[in-house]
């Protein structure tokens, strides 16, 4: 008996000492990537990265100032198809909404956001690139934007749905019509938490690749407009890291720094704005 | 004294008809209207993104049948296409990733949920949860230079201990299905994580106390308990690993090893649905060529659609909460 209850409290204790190995093991992880990246990216990042072009092959020096303000016209649009469609949408199934349509909304963005990040490429090839016949800023930052729907639909509506029933009365009560209310009290109510959802899911299609590689394609050059091909910081990664140059995988490692120091701050600062606002979602 | 409640639908009717705006409701119609066309749109949207890709891989289609999944040539040139060697490919990555990330994952899960005081755990959680906001692309970094380089020096330890298996012989490349499969852990590792965590702890106190209390140890009462009692969701997380992987593109792309063969031994290069699309789209020349690619983007929307269902499906009966 008493051999068994060791035996038990032998493996309770190996067992646990294992999960916590578990925990350790994932987190090390994330320190590790983060230490190796500001070490190796840190280290080659320099003012030429941020101001200068690419330069040609077996040229040193240059920079991925072209890639950067690509990354951002990219994000601008993906924000400008991404952010109203799916707000509005959030705001209709969480203060409209009825029954069966809801549920068929809910489903296709789910199935939407589900599909994988390649194949929104392959859509947004078939809808802007194909009939236009040419890469262009357009077609990547649809691509982004597509992606962006369905968590800013859902985060929408997660907010806007934690803002007490009362408040929603107490607006009505005053003789405010349905909509008045909603602009007026719901929303600012849920703007904070709204906001943090758009960063978040802006920090998200940042680093995203797979959907640029055949729509914003890349360029060595500056894209004026938006019709041309342009350089993206997660595509100039992609291209730098497995071709055989030295100097381009430095680079690549500067631009995987900055990629990443962005998406964390912008995940640090959204994260800790949320617990600070009470909320206990995302 | 009725005077009160008649006078006040009054006041909305004055202001009502004074502008076109009230006319309509207090605005509440126009309102209506905007907010469920954007919620049409999205339904339209997807509707078109199936519609898309079946329309644009006709060609395709019409050409290969069914044959198209079950061939195992590759050959541009000759204008043979199979999905065989990519399905396989992404497959056994997804495979390999699950059986190595799904023990740390759970195992993390339990220690975030049942043994670390909350402060603890809410800090890690949050660095776990920092790791899925990584994008893929840093991770495809980080494996062509570190990972890698580090598999290819421990080859020797991997080899004795896992020698004997069938699916670890022959020369090991570094850049391998095996290598995209370790990558591919690390990166759905968070996804289980945070998951199973949250099932863990909506899990309630009084299963944990009852099991004390008939004498059962911490572990007995985690293990017997509380985590077949979260075993669906727990499953629906590592179903939701499971369709990340399935479509994660740029890491595999960048280690695999580019090469559309079947071959049983993890060491040896291979290719993955989503990276043959990523590597081969914007060179495809030809009706046939570009359509194969876009049936190859169908097969792999196909698989994770039923299997983001499938752990949707798991994840909703357990937690309130279906969506991530």
């Amino acid at each position: 008996m008493d051999r068994l209850l060791i035996r038990r409290k032998a493996v309770n204790a190996v067992m646990l000492g294992l999960t916590g190995l578990c925990a350790l093991i994932a987190v090390g992880v994330l320190v590790f990537i983060v230490g190796y990246l500001f070490y190796s990216g840190g280290s080659s990042l320099n003012w030429n990265f941020f101001t200068k072009l690419p330069t040609p092959v077996g040229e040193s020096g240059g920079g991925m100032a072209n890639a950067i303000l690509g990354s951002a016209k990219v994000l601008l649009l993906a924000s400008l198809i991404g952010v109203p469609i799916g707000f509005l949408g959030g705001v209709y199934l969480a203060e409209f909404g009825g029954t069966t349509f809801p549920f068929v909304v809910r489903y296709m963005t789910d199935l939407l956001n589900g599909v994988p990040s390649i194949v929104i490429g392959i859509f947004a090839f078939t809808l802007i690139v194909l009939p236009q016949k040419h890469f262009s800023t357009l077609a990547g930052g649809m691509a982004l934007g597509l992606m962006m729907i369905p968590i800013s639909l859902r985060s929408t509506e997660e907010f806007l749905r934690a803002v007490p029933v009362s408040m929603r009365e107490g607006a009505m009560a005053l003789g405010a019509t349905k909509t008045r209310a909603i602009v007026t009290v719901v929303v600012p109510a849920a703007m904070q938490g709204i906001v943090t959802g758009i960063m978040l899911n802006l920090a998200r299609v940042a680093g995203e690749t797979a959907p640029l590689l055949f729509t914003s394609f890349g360029n060595r050059f500056w894209s004026p407009g938006w019709g041309q091909p342009t350089a993206t910081l997660p595509v100039m990664i992609f291209t730098y890291a497995i071709a055989p140059y030295e100097d381009w995988h430095r680079q690549a490692w500067s631009a995987g720094f900055v990629l990443l120091s962005l998406v964390f701050a912008v995940n640090v600062i959204a994260r800790l704005a949320l617990s600070r606002g009470g909320h206990q979602r995302r | 004294m009725a005077t009160p409640v008649a006078e006040l639908p009054a006041a909305p009717s004055v202001r009502r008809a004074g502008s076109f705006f009230w006319g309509l409701h207090g605005g509440d119609k126009p309102a209506f209207l905007i907010t469920i066309s954007c919620a049409a749109a999205i339904v339209l949207v997807t509707c078109l993104l199936v519609y898309e890709l079946f329309v644009n891989s006709a060609v395709s289609r019409h050409k290969f049948g069914w044959d198209f999944l079950f061939s195992r040539v590759w050959d541009p040139v000759a204008g043979q296409f199979g999905a065989l060697p990519f399905v396989y490919g992404t497959v056994v990555t997804s495979a390999l990733a699950l059986v190595i990330a799904v023990p740390l994952g759970v195992g993390a899960a339990i220690f975030l949920s049942e043994l670390a005081p909350p402060r603890v755990s809410d800090t890690l959680t949050f660095l776990v949860e920092l790791l899925a906001a990584v994008p893929s692309v840093i991770f495809g970094l980080l494996a062509v230079f570190v990972l890698v380089p580090f598999l290819k020096q421990i080859e020797p330890v991997l080899r004795s201990v896992l020698g004997w298996l069938p699916t670890f012989q022959g020369p090991f490349y570094g850049f391998s299905l095996f290598a995209a499969g370790v990558i591919l852990a690390i990166m759905v590792l968070p996804f289980i994580i945070s998951i199973s965590r949250e099932v863990l702890l909506a899990v309630p106190t009084d299963q944990r106390e009852a099991a004390l209390a008939l004498g059962a140890t911490k572990w007995e009462s985690t293990w017997q308990v509380v985590v077949p009692f979260a075993r669906k969701g727990i499953t629906g997380s590592i179903f939701l690993a499971l369709a990340r992987a399935l479509g994660e593109t740029m890491a595999v792309t960048m280690v695999i090893g580019n090469d559309p063969k079947i071959s049983a031994s993890l060491f040896a290069p291979g290719y993955s649905i989503a990276a043959i699309i990523a590597n081969e789209f914007t060179e495809a020349t030809g009706d046939l060529y570009t359509s194969s690619l876009i049936e190859l983007g169908l097969v792999l929307f196909a698989l994770t659609i039923l299997i983001n269902g499938i752990a949707r499906l798991l994840i909703l009966t357990t937690t309130r909460r279906g969506e991530t």
